[in-house]
């Protein structure tokens, strides 16, 4: 090949692969962070989020600098997630009837109250509503973010995180999964003092 | 309770319906609240140092001229 206007190596300079770089290495904790959210798992998040950092790399050139980095590589990890769970999904029905047995036996009377009970309500939702509440609710990510990150349209993932918030509320108030000692509507209490907690913390 | 309908108890069951939206909206900011920090918690623990030996490896095969 000659031409003169295609002058540039066939590969993006190594300049733009270094400010990349960097940019994805500042977002590898909110990618963890996304994966431990859809996972559940310590462990398997973070290979799903190894997983898609790698993709995020290897498609580096059909990113565009200067466009929104994170709602891309999360939508990558998103795709990852997916695409696996389909391809082991005869295993994963074992996995799943262990996990929900696991996860109503898990009641450690040490555990933070209040968290755990949010982990466990979240894990209650649809999944597209967990995602959605996950995107908007704690990733910062405006609807339109969220819509494009998870390939449906914006009106979609605003009554998907509208449904997601009225079912937690309605999970912690009613302690819908029994933790026995302690009075229904304990978990939303906590959850409202620590919450008054955290908010005079950060200002 | 299901069929009184005078007018003042109308209005305490307005005012009661506002009270409930506003505990409501009260709940809704502190599930909020506690989402992010659930969120937060993760981004900032340190990162393992698999993630960058990873990326390290891969950036010298590709500007090490391989694949």
């Amino acid at each position: 090949m000659s031409s003169p206007r295609l002058g540039a190596a066939p590969k993006p300079a190594s300049a733009d692969d270094e400010g990349f770089k960097r940019e994805l290495v500042q977002l590898i904790p909110h990618l963890r962070a996304f994966a431990r959210t859809l996972t559940g798992d310590p462990t398997a998040a973070d290979d799903l989020a190894q997983d898609a950092m790698m993709k995020a790399w290897d498609a580096r050139a059909s990113y565009q600098m200067g466009t929104n980095m994170k709602a891309w590589t999360f939508m990558i990890l998103r795709n990852q997630f997916y695409s696996e769970k389909r391809r082991s999904w005869r295993q994963s029905q074992l996995d799943q009837e262990a996990a929900e047995r696991t996860l109503v036996a898990v009641d450690d009377p040490e555990a933070p109250v209040a968290l755990d009970e949010l982990r466990q309500a979240l894990k209650t939702l649809p999944e597209e509503q967990r995602e959605a509440l996950i995107l908007v609710g704690a990733g910062g990510f405006a609807y339109e973010e969220a819509a494009e990150i998870c390939g449906c349209a914006v009106g979609t993932v605003k009554s998907r995180v509208s449904r997601a918030r009225r079912a937690l509320q309605a999970t912690l108030e009613k302690g819908g999964y029994g933790r026995d000692g302690k009075a229904a509507g304990d978990a939303m209490r906590t959850i409202l003092g620590e919450a008054d907690r955290l908010a005079g913390a950060r200002s | 309770m299901i069929d009184s309908s005078d007018s003042s108890r109308r209005k305490g069951a307005d005012k009661a319906g506002e009270a409930g939206l506003e505990e409501a909206r009260l709940r809704q900011q502190a599930i909020g609240v506690k989402l992010r920090h659930m969120f937060d918690e993760v981004v900032n623990e340190p990162v393992p140092d698999e993630f960058l030996d990873i990326l390290k490896r891969a950036d010298a095969k590709s500007s090490g001229g391989g694949a």
